[in-house]
């Protein structure tokens, strides 16, 4: 169906040549422009009542994560642990939108989340990594069975990494067809599938141009979510680059009716700096977007900094390191 | 010809760089009879909170260095002092309307302690840690650490550098990292010293010097979480009970203002910023 929506917006078979029309065919970005927006809307204060609302938020969009080669399933558990409860002095906290872990870790995400875990009443999911996070590396073979793989373990959400190489050489076609293919292999038995975030690893699109490009083929693949970065390169996620992704979610939302989540990732430390995104996020696709199903912050050591600063409002005070969980 | 007055507007010191106050804020720096003398930032609540955090990252490497390697860190400092010796004399003698003999007097007394200080970074633990006799197969040994981020209100109204330097100084040597309120009316001195220690070999945000109100600024750091020592030695003027009361809040250490005149040479202004470790250790039967 997906794939039908696709053919509409291009207007005509979906091809190697019909692709590369559209997707060379969109205007380019207006950097200067883009970036003194991202710079005017960073400098929105949010205060009081507004900042506690705006901390409460960015705990609810949070995809905790833990990406490590040193991760063990003891980590995964208590990360599993602070997804339910964040801040244990505090019952009124909400809790993280998903834990977000290699395929191999599923299992233990799964097990440890218990009653939390969306497949289980509660409202937490379980998000892979896959096809061969980060550097996308594999053969389509390998991707597929990386991303088969992490749904039967249980994942509600597979983080999918695009060709990087072969965007880069204007295959766009191949890019698409993979991030088509993968959505397939999120399909379960049940016929249900598991929700698409793909990464387009704006780092090394070197172009604000490149980034527009990813983000259309990524949506036109059947993306769910496009998101900025592994967090393994840097630049990972910056303001300008997830406001123009945002500026492409709307877009597509004008042209078809259909809504798909952004998620920056990477670099996010600060409660200000969230609070930056979410300003965005409610200037640029609207409010509706400030939802778990449409915006998540892809991050491990923002929550405690969140955490900090939900202490400080609550208690008049300044807190610190030693009253939140090291990560 | 005459030259053009140059007045100076001075910043604060956070983090080892050299930032303008969060609040924008600056307050006129007079001198004894009156007259101006600089503009100093005025520190605000997130200028301590921020001085706080540079200093919680600066305390890792501080106290990791070797005692040794502190000691020589600190008297490079003491050299640096020396070096602008002339410069500290004026200052505090048009701040502090004393004679340039007294003045002179009260920047040399300051260059000792911090000599002084700086002496006893690799040799105040052999006086304050002890090997214990214990009735057992075991080496029982006690020895000092720093007790992590010192906030510290610089004495008040007068001796504005040695002031200074008898509460930074010895709260240093055993690795601390600190975070000062200088001398409201009586800045200058802190400022330059800052500016020693910027090209000095300390760490940047082992020492976080602010400017301005420690009325305003001092209730913060009582309170704030991540500050585990409150040195209130210059807070006599302030209502430093509840200082106290606001520190007890989060278990820090306190030392109280002495009701006296500051002893500023004192292994008890070393010692009272540390924790004691003991460790026991196995040994043969015989």
């Amino acid at each position: 169906m997906s794939i039908d929506l696709a053919r509409t917006v291009v207007g005509a078979e979906l091809s190697e040549r019909s692709l590369r029309g559209f997707v060379l065919g969109l205007p380019g970005v207006d950097a200067v422009g883009l970036e003194q927006r991202a710079a005017a809307l960073a400098t929105r204060s949010i205060k009081t009542s507004s900042k506690r609302r705006a901390l409460d938020t960015i705990v609810s969009l949070i995809d905790l994560t833990t990406l490590e080669g040193a991760d063990t399933p003891g980590k995964v558990r208590s990360l599993a642990a602070k997804a339910v409860l964040p801040d244990p002095s505090d019952a009124g906290c909400p809790q993280v939108a998903a834990v977000c872990v290699y395929g191999d870790m599923v299992p233990y995400a799964v097990e440890a989340l218990g009653a939390a875990h969306a497949g289980a009443g509660g409202s937490i999911n379980v998000a892979a990594v896959a096809t061969a996070f980060p550097s996308g590396r594999a053969s389509l073979r390998v991707k597929l069975a990386d991303t088969a793989d992490a749904v039967a373990a249980g994942a509600d959400e597979i983080d999918m990494v695009i060709d990087r190489g072969a965007f880069l050489s204007g295959r766009y076609s191949e890019v698409f067809d993979e991030i088509v293919a993968v959505k397939e292999a999120c399909r379960r038995g049940d016929g249900t599938s598991a929700h698409l975030k793909v990464i387009l690893e704006t780092g090394e699109l070197s172009t604000y141009d490149n980034v527009r490009r990813a983000s259309w083929l990524a949506i036109l693949a059947g993306a769910d979510f496009i998101k900025t970065s592994t967090g393994k390169v840097s630049p990972a996620a910056t303001l300008p680059v997830t406001l123009l992704m945002l500026e492409v979610v709307r877009d597509w939302h004008r042209l078809t009716g259909e809504l798909v989540g952004v998620k920056p990732a990477g670099g996010i430390r600060s409660s200000k700096d969230a609070v930056r995104y979410l300003v965005t996020v409610a200037e640029t696709a609207g409010e509706r977007w400030l939802d778990p199903h449409l915006f998540r912050f892809g991050a491990s050591s923002l929550l405690n900094d969140v955490l900090l600063q939900r202490q400080k409002l609550a208690s008049g005070h300044y807190s610190g390191a030693d009253y939140v969980t090291i990560d | 010809m005459t030259r053009l007055a140059v007045p100076k507007t001075y910043k604060l010191f956070i983090g080892g760089a050299f930032p303008r106050s969060e609040s924008g804020r600056t307050y006129e720096v007079l001198a004894a009879n009156g007259t101006f003398l600089a503009n100093a930032a005025k520190a605000s609540r997130k200028d301590a909170r921020d001085a706080v955090v540079a200093a919680r990252k600066a305390v890792v490497g501080w106290s990791g260095a070797t005692a040794y390697n502190r000691g020589q860190v600190l008297y490079r400092v003491a050299e640096l002092l020396e070096g602008r010796r002339a410069q500290f004399v004026e200052e505090v003698r048009a701040s502090e309307g004393l004679s340039a003999k007294d003045a002179a007097a009260q920047v040399d007394d300051a260059i000792d302690t911090w000599v002084w200080y700086a002496g006893w970074a690799d040799k105040y633990a052999q006086v304050a840690g002890n090997a214990n006799p214990v009735a057992g197969p075991f080496f029982n040994i006690s020895v000092p650490e720093p007790t992590g981020v010192v906030a510290a209100i610089a004495p008040q109204g007068g001796s504005s550098l040695l002031g200074l330097v008898a509460v930074m100084a010895p709260a240093l040597v055993s690795g601390n990292a600190v975070v000062v309120v200088a001398d409201e009316a009586h800045p200058l001195s802190a400022i330059s010293l800052t500016e020693v220690l910027a090209t000095s070999d300390v760490p940047g945000g082992v020492v976080n010097v602010l400017t301005g109100s420690a009325v305003e600024i001092a209730p913060w750091l009582a309170s704030h979480s991540d500050v585990n020592a409150l040195d209130l030695t210059g807070a006599e003027e302030l209502d430093w009970v509840d200082l106290q009361i606001a520190a007890a809040e989060t278990l820090k250490r306190v030392l109280p203002p002495t009701g006296g005149a500051i002893e500023t040479r004192s292994l008890e202004r070393i010692t009272a910023f540390t924790e004691t470790k003991t460790v026991w250790h196995t040994k043969s039967m015989r």
